[in-house]
């Protein structure tokens, strides 16, 4: 048999990245390259530097130091070579924002960050898609309609307003809104945070599925390891700002070398 | 039984150590394994024998990526080159897992909410495969290993120890890897089961899948091993306690 | 005229004004920024049109002013005594006629020709305010062309009524580059900004905010291609002129309930009858 094909192209390269906002408060000196297709983990423990890690690499905070350099080219054949190369925070705010808007996708904790909590479930799923263009409202409402299937809500309710929905429901509708353009590259942060165990069962199913249909990459930012073990394929621990240990998820979990990462692993049953 | 004539090595180790550092329990260090070679070719099946304890899925586990290498080699052959395993990316990992190496571990790990069929289908899915005839070839594996048609849609999650079992066992042979780890999956098994299993590893081996098993049931390990690896002491299980100051965490 | 400056403002803030004015042709349908001074009136009546009025007026212009059509509303007639007294300027109600128009929430039904100005009175300027209580914010979205949610209103509007409900103030996109809104006029106008010969100025004094759309811009109305933009039609023709494509107003005629339908256009309507008569 012949030698497997493990190469991935590099997505997204991230070359020292610090944003303090007080010693040991942000993140210190991150470095990593997330692969095409690759969901990486971050995990750590409350303050331990997450969300503002998540920030800066989604584009919506600017680091004090580094880069974040976005390879567009990654698997994909024809593209402007001018464009081929994206440094996240050399290129201007709007090719920035665009970037977020069309190619990328962000999940927020709380879903009323990402969902426009006014307006109905179909135009919250629709609006990335009207952003790009799209300017037809049966073909907008069809496609409402089975993302809100593929999420398991009731397409029926796609006239009601999120605030009409449950925490979960919410936060599946964030999930069809931002995936509904199948972005190439997803950020999550606490995507099954706060919701009961079974939703958040529902919604990891849901999740794990979507990454292998739409061979979506992602960085997901959790502080549960139960979660990271059935998403992650990948991941990075941080403490204090910065990244202790990173490996393979079931390595770090069930043979963790770090200190802290011991710690963190055994303060937790069975992830 | 089996011809070592014109089989070639499929994974060969060689100079393995293996030592878990303890720091939350004063630097404590268990050394599991000093220098453990082996060759293993394709069809056939390699046991491991030996004491409770003395490493043997310590072993699997840093085949399968889940325990750091800290020493040694571990070598995959193929057609047209070597892949070396204990320097390979932790990012190539899942594509090695794949496509290349299976596991059955000794329990299932449930996915909450994931039908019994979706759990054994998803291997074939994560290739890209058809997922009608996936589902297909689950159903048959399951029948094959007698798993009631009415549970197939079920989460495995409250099934038995012998019923989840059976699932994980049609999860890890329905990708037919070439190199497949098998670490006691006929512990919780009745004997039809059992025979069940048997005829798989043979289909295995027919195919030219190397593998390499632990079986504590010693019907079942002659029935399945090609050769016996025995781990002994001196390959391992000494542990060692080191005295040193541990750094507190806070 | 004695203690006023010509048109009620100093040259000072009249040259500011034309300054942002140029500004606003140059890029249309691009909100700018004026220094809009306290003007002796109250907001609502149209103190960002008046500043604009004031400042491109000359002594031989002829003014017309209208508020929703009419030459004859209390507002439409202050303002045109403001003007009257402020810089002695001829006034008429004749859209033909005028030079500059003055108006609150209509276009004259009579097409504008080249070389006519008309002069929009403002109260909302930024037709991303609905979504987007925040200035740079709508700023940064106009820049960046983040105009999404723009259609989720329309969509909005369908899914509840079945049809784009938005009947007036209704968006466009000016030269296929910035979203605009109208001010309040009815949608029934919105074609009329399309292309039109006119040189057409938008001005919110509350907000010191002004744009503009040049003459022969291409102006098109936000829309689905499922549901088009469509303007307002009547089953009525005009009670009095016999009018059957103006926009009507509907009014009450006795306290029995007694209604009927006529021009909004003062101008259009008698310069109908009077042709028919
Ligand atoms: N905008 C800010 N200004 C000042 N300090 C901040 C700001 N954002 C975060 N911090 C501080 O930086 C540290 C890291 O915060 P961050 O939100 O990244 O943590 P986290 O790992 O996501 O934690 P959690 O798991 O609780 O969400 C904390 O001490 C926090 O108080
Ligand atoms: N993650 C771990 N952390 C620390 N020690 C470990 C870990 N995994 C295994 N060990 C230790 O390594 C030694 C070998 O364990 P292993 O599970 O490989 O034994 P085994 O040969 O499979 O035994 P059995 O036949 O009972 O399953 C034991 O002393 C065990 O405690
Ligand atoms: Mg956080
Ligand atoms: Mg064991
Ligand atoms: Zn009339």
């Amino acid at each position: 048999m012949k030698k497997p094909a493990l190469e991935r192209p590099v997505l997204l390269d991230v070359q020292d990245i610090t944003r303090l906002y007080g010693p040991a408060k942000g993140c210190e000196a991150i470095d990593f390259q997330l692969h095409a297709g690759e969901v990486l983990g971050i995990v750590g423990e409350s303050g331990s530097g997450k969300s503002t890690l998540l920030r800066v690499l989604a584009g919506l905070e600017a680091p004090d130091a580094g880069r974040v350099v976005y390879r567009r080219h990654a698997g994909e054949d024809v593209l402007d070579r001018d464009e081929a190369e994206l440094d996240l925070y050399a290129i201007g705010e709007a090719r920035r924002r665009a970037l977020l808007r069309l190619e990328w996708g962000l999940v927020h904790q709380n879903p009323r960050d990402g969902l426009r909590m006014g307006v109905s479930a179909g135009a919250n799923i629709g609006e990335r898609l009207m952003a790009q263009g799209q300017r037809h409202y049966g073909q907008l409402r069809a496609t409402g309609q089975e993302w809100m299937r593929q999420v398991e809500l009731d397409p029926g309710r796609i006239d009601d307003a999120p605030r009409t929905f449950s925490g979960g429901m919410q936060q599946r509708l964030q999930i069809a809104r931002t995936l509904v353009t199948r972005p190439r590259l997803v950020f999550m942060d606490e995507p099954t945070g706060g919701l009961d165990v079974s939703v958040q069962a529902r919604l990891l199913d849901m999740l794990r599925t979507l990454v292998r249909q739409l061979g979506l990459s992602v960085v997901l930012v959790t502080h549960d390891l139960a979660v990271a073990r059935l998403l992650a394929h990948r991941l990075m621990v941080m403490r204090r700002g910065q990244v202790v240990e990173t490996g393979l998820t079931d390595q770090i979990l069930d043979d963790p070398q770090h200190e802290y990462t011991q710690l963190l692993v055994s303060s937790v049953l069975t992830p | 039984m089996h011809s070592m004539t014109n089989a070639r090595p499929r994974l060969t180790v060689s100079g393995l150590h293996k030592q878990f550092l303890l720091h939350g329990q004063g630097g404590l260090e268990i050394d599991v394994m000093r220098d453990l070679s082996l060759t293993l070719h394709a069809g056939e099946c390699l046991v491991l024998a030996g004491r409770s304890g003395i490493g043997k899925s310590t072993l699997l586990k840093m085949l399968h990526g889940d325990y750091c290498i800290d020493q040694g080699r571990i070598r995959l052959h193929f057609d047209d080159g070597t892949l070396d395993l204990e320097t390979l990316p932790a990012y190539a990992w899942h594509g090695l897992r794949r496509d290349v190496i299976g596991y059955v571990s000794q329990f299932l790990r449930v996915v909450p909410r994931v039908a019994a069929v979706d759990v054994v289908m998803e291997p074939l899915l994560a290739r890209g495969a058809d997922e009608a005839e996936s589902r297909q070839r689950a159903e048959t594996l399951l029948a094959r290993l007698n798993l009631p048609e009415r549970m197939w849609q079920l989460p495995p999650g409250t099934f038995s120890g012998g019923e989840q079992q059976r699932v994980n066992i049609a999860r890890g042979f329905i990708g037919e890897h070439p190199l497949l780890l098998l670490d006691e999956p006929t512990a919780s098994l009745d004997a039809t089961n059992r025979d069940v299993v048997i005829a798989l590893i043979g289909e295995a081996k027919a195919r030219g899948a190397a593998m390499l098993g632990i079986f504590h049931d010693e019907d079942v390990r002659d029935r399945v091993a090609d050769r016996l690896l025995p781990l002994d002491d001196s390959l391992g299980a000494r542990t060692a306690f080191t005295p040193n100051v541990q750094e507190t965490l806070s | 005229m004695d203690g006023y400056n010509f048109a009620y403002l100093d040259e000072q803030t009249k040259r500011m004004i034309r300054r942002a004015l140029l500004k606003a042709v140059a890029i249309p349908g691009y909100q700018v920024p004026f220094g809009g001074r306290e003007m002796p009136m109250p907001y609502g009546w149209g103190t960002g049109g008046v500043q604009l009025t004031a400042s491109i007026l000359g002594a031989d212009d002829i003014l017309k002013v209208i508020d929703q059509g009419a030459d004859d509303t209390t507002n439409a007639v202050s303002i045109r005594h403001f003007f009257q007294r402020v810089a002695g300027v001829e006034t008429t109600t004749a859209t033909t006629a005028a030079d500059v128009i003055q108006t609150r929430h209509r276009i004259p039904e009579t097409p504008l020709r080249s070389g006519q100005i008309l002069v929009f009175q403002v109260p909302i300027p930024e037709p991303l305010r609905f979504i987007e209580p925040s200035e740079q914010e709508t700023r940064l979205m106009h820049a960046l062309e983040e105009y999404g949610v723009m259609h989720v209103k329309l969509y909005e509007d369908i899914a509840r009524y079945g049809h784009i409900a938005t009947t007036y103030a209704y968006p466009v996109k000016v030269d296929g580059r910035y979203v605009m809104d109208p001010s309040p006029i009815p949608k029934f106008d919105n074609p009329k900004l399309d292309g039109n010969p006119a040189l057409m100025l938008f001005g919110a004094g509350r907000e010191k905010r002004l744009y503009a759309i040049p003459p022969y811009t291409r102006v098109e109305s936000l829309d689905f291609e499922d549901h088009p933009f469509e303007i307002q039609s009547w089953e009525h023709t005009c009670a009095l002129c016999g009018s059957d494509h103006s926009y009507l107003d509907e009014v009450i005629t006795d306290d029995k309930g007694g209604r009927m339908f006529v021009c909004s256009d003062t101008d259009y309507c008698q310069t109908r009858r009077g042709e028919v008569a």
